[in-house]
């Protein structure tokens, strides 16, 4: 991938396997001699986070499914089975639910640095369409996962998710039923959903290798956003990148351990823990806080437009503002990646992280009053953002010089721009 | 690597290198703020009242249940509670279990023989009542839902297995309803069949208050009151909704040690490892 | 830098090897976990013994009750039974054991119903079972058969039908697990 391979067998039996299957190879040049560029900062170490809570949600989900019953009737009971009889049950059943919260957490800034930095742009632009394909495999899987503990939040989810179908023209009465399995959600909802949860995992994973692989072609992009030159450019991946991944991941489980062992339920919701019961909503529904934004959005279209009824209007915006991510290399007209030298793009990208946040936290508001009207114009924004001011600003923005090279700008020979270039990463 | 001739003058200080992950450290930091933020709004979102906040010994980091609270508390939840709300995922043997009022085996196995439980069919194909065991669940009160609406003017009273996950402000609420049963204030009309809480969403409550001065034979001497039947309870039915939770505080704290000491040895590795490449 | 390389792979190595070792701890402390979680749950472990009620078992008669999972086997041994199991000289057997090492009180026979040889249940426990050439059990699968003590006399089993733990709480009662 990084043209010809180093790869050197050190034995008989690794010479033997080398010419039939040179996957000692393929480890070797992808994790072990791939060039990295030297200048990768802290935000660089969330694709190895990623990859961890990957493992660490497939594992857990295995070992759960051995002790959980998908059966209206029997699978909330099953679940608190896990938490109470189960050798450790409660550790590995809270390892997964809080896991899930930390995926997303660790997606969300590796999104966003994909974004400060210009990750997206070419000749990346398949890469970060396969992280956008990841992103929505994941929201899958955390909405069909939170269904399985039958608790009010989980049918009452899947009763709302569901019914979004119901508002596509023509096919959605049928649509629905076909996803539920009859009339309503129910126990066929529950069991199908338990195996597409333990489908999209491996999904992700098959798209997470392509991911790979197309970062392995192109190379990593950098804080500096310019091209590798040489090799002055690079470290080797093992163990420099490797080690500090290892010490980002370190200090991210802490944070990890902080949810699992500490405040276990404080990213869930009380109402799960009341068993389904199809005759009663409860009085707030809300979903897990990683899809907040797209929620607030999908709220926020109270009105019609021309035929298209407020609530097909909603689920069209909420779908646009995912669809939007996959156009994003070509709405971003600037040829300079990285924020460092876009003085303008760097403030419009708080402006946005703010837009975002404010989402969020509109997500989790009943739907009443102020919190529509400022969802409707964080909305707005949010498709400004990438329909205009993406576009506009490469036109119009006068950049910052770009050094010569990544080890230019690293080494540089004085004090004075090394600290020149950590101080954007301390804006974080 | 040869082109670094004079890295001690270009290397930055050890301050100045911890300090990149400064900006790791911060996003996390207000990540968890963000999470605290909301859980609690979405605690206080599930009531109308301010909640009491009682100092329970089990909220701390390394708190533990105080074993003879658990004991009371379990005395009060089966000769009050119990006579309305079921307990149907908790087992009489888990009362002996650690980290619960840790009754020894022989007290559970008394404490479950006072109830039977239906098994069967034997050889001749009847049902029959024997008296339950350790392994046997806590009995319900009523056979089923519609029983327990039919006994109790259509309302349900809610299984209390896992109460104390299930309601916004767990402890502190269902503190505060035991506690908050007074007097309708003046122009709300109180149905038949209801009471008045303080601390009930909607404030009307089907259960009658179900605390009062000595109902309950204490004989370690511990006041006889509601104030302390309540608390007694609630911790009770806080160890009941997770009876793990001693084990994971413990293990919690080992795991917070381990990754402190691994990230410190990580960080210094990093730096020997890249001592040659800045 | 030349004053620093004689004393720095010492201190690199130490520093190497106690990350490498805490590495190490980290994964086997997340595997423990995962493995433990496949045995035996608290459910299970709380289920572990039963109480059987035996008054209503006459002379000659067996019966079968369901304990972890497994069939036990209680039989009301007769008299002649019990001569047979006594009388058998306990060295020309595959595996050596006497009939009062198997047994509490002699007319009392208890033991887990599963053959030795590839865990089916033997026959023998219903008046118009096959007993086998001893007398006893005889097990279908693969032909094993077993005398009146439950002991291996012929075909592939290797061992004595297993006899589980158990006491007499009265003499009409016994626990087993």
């Amino acid at each position: 991938m990084s043209g010809e391979s180093n790869y050197q067998p050190s034995n008989g039996f690794t010479r033997w396997l080398d010419v039939r299957l040179p996957i000692m190879r393929l480890g070797y040049d992808s994790f072990v001699d791939f060039p990295t560029p030297r200048n990768l900062n802290y935000w660089w170490t969330f694709g190895a986070i990623l990859s961890f809570c990957l493992i660490i949600q497939i594992v857990t989900g295995v070992v759960l499914a051995m002790h959980y019953t998908p059966h209206a009737t029997m699978a909330f009971t099953s679940v608190e089975h896990i938490m109470r009889d189960v050798n450790y049950g409660w550790l590995i059943r809270y390892v997964h639910a809080n896991g899930a919260s930390m995926f997303f957490l660790a997606c969300y800034i590796h999104m966003f640095r994909g974004l400060y930095y210009g990750s997206y742009k070419a000749p990346r632009e398949v890469l970060w369409i396969l992280g956008v394909i990841l992103y929505i495999l994941m929201m899958a899987a955390g909405f069909l996962g939170y269904v399985l503990p039958w608790g009010q939040m989980s049918f009452w989810a899947a009763t709302v998710i569901t019914n979004l179908f119901g508002a596509i023209p023509l096919i959605g009465d049928a649509l629905r039923e076909f996803l539920w399995g009859g009339f309503s959600v129910d126990n066929p909802t529950l069991n199908r959903f338990f195996s597409l949860h333990y489908l999209v995992p491996f999904l992700i994973l098959g798209v997470v290798m392509l991911h790979i692989w197309a970062l392995h072609v192109t190379g990593q992009n950098n804080p500096d956003g310019i091209e590798v030159k040489d090799e002055q450019d690079t470290v080797k991946f093992t163990p420099h990148a490797t080690i500090k991944d290892i010490f980002g991941l370190s200090i991210f489980l802490l944070l990890f351990a902080y949810f699992v062992f500490f405040n276990p339920n404080a990213l869930g919701h009380a109402d799960n823990y009341i068993p389904a019961n199809p005759l009663q909503t409860p009085p707030h529904i809300v979903p897990e806080w990683y899809l907040l934004p797209f929620y607030a959005i999908l709220r926020a279209i109270t009105f019609d437009i021309g035929p298209i009824s407020s609530k097909l209007g909603g689920i069209i915006a909420m779908g646009a503002a995912m669809a939007v991510l996959f156009v994003l290399p070509w709405l971003d007209t600037s040829k300079v990646r990285s924020a460092r030298f876009r003085p303008l793009y760097r403030q419009f990208f708080w402006i946005f992280v703010a837009c975002c946040m404010g989402l969020g936290y509109l997500g989790g508001q009943p739907a009443e009053g102020a919190y529509v009207t400022a969802a409707q114009i964080l909305t707005a924004y949010y498709f400004l953002h990438f329909l205009v001011i993406l576009p506009v600003l490469g036109l119009v923005e006068k950049t910052k010089p770009l050094p010569e090279s990544i080890a230019q700008a690293v080494l540089g020979g004085s004090g004075g721009s090394a600290d020149a270039t950590a101080s954007p990463e301390k804006r974080g | 690597m040869t082109i670094n001739m004079n890295e001690t003058e270009a290397r930055p200080c050890i301050f100045t290198r911890a300090c990149r992950v400064v900006p790791l450290i911060g996003a996390l930091a207000i990540a968890l703020l963000g999470a605290s933020f909301l859980s609690t709004s979405q605690a206080k979102a599930s009531e109308g009242t301010p909640l009491k906040h009682l100092n329970w010994g089990f909220e701390a980091p390394f708190g533990t249940f105080d074993r003879s609270a658990l004991r009371r508390g379990y005395k009060v939840y089966s000769e009050v509670c119990a006579a309305c709300h079921s307990m149907d995922l908790l087992r009489f043997r888990n009362l002996s279990q650690d980290g619960g009022p840790e009754f020894t085996e022989e007290e559970v196995e008394i404490i479950a023989v006072e109830h039977t439980i239906e098994d069967g069919p034997d050889e001749y194909g009847d049902m029959y009542d024997r008296p339950r065991v350790a392994a046997d669940a806590f009995p319900a009160p009523f056979a089923n839902t519609n029983a327990a609406r039919a006994s109790n003017g259509g309302s349900l009273p809610p299984d209390l297995s896992i109460i104390a996950k299930a309601r916004g402000g767990a402890e502190n609420y269902l503190y505060s309803l035991l506690t908050g049963y007074e007097e309708a204030p003046e122009g709300v009309e109180v149905p038949r069949g209801m009471n008045y809480n303080a601390y009930f969403p909607g404030h009307m409550i089907a259960m009658a208050p179900p605390l009062v001065e000595e109902i309950v034979d204490y004989e370690d001497g511990t006041p006889m009151t509601v104030d302390q039947y309540s608390k007694d309870v609630v911790t009770f039915l806080t160890w009941a909704s997770e009876p793990t939770r001693e084990a994971r505080h413990r293990l919690g704290f080992q795991v917070i040690i381990f990754l402190l000491v691994f990230a410190g040895l990580m960080y210094f590795t990093m730096r020997k490892v890249w001592a040659d490449q800045h | 830098m030349a004053t620093t390389d004689t004393d720095e792979p010492t201190r690199r190595d130490f520093l190497y090897v106690a990350t490498g070792a805490f590495a190490a701890i980290g994964v086997a402390g997340i595997t423990w976990p995962l493995i433990d979680q496949m045995n035996p749950d608290a459910s299970a472990l709380a289920l572990a013994s039963i109480e059987v009620d035996i008054s209503n078992v006459e002379v000659g008669q067996s019966i079968t009750v369901k304990w972890r999972g497994k069939p036990v086997f209680i039989r009301h041994r007769t008299a002649k039974e019990i001569g047979e199991a006594e009388e058998v000289n306990v060295l020309d057997l595959r595996d050596p054991q006497s009939d009062q090492q198997r047994v509490i009180k002699p007319e009392w026979l208890v033991m887990v119903g599963i053959c030795t040889h590839l865990g089916c249940v033997p026959k023998g426990q219903q008046v118009s079972d096959e007993k086998g050439d001893y007398d006893g059990w005889f097990c279908p699968c693969h032909g094993s058969h077993y005398d009146t003590s439950g002991r291996v006399r012929k075909g592939p089993a290797p061992l004595n039908l297993e006899v589980p733990e158990y006491t007499f709480v009265t003499d009409d009662k016994i626990k087993i697990g």
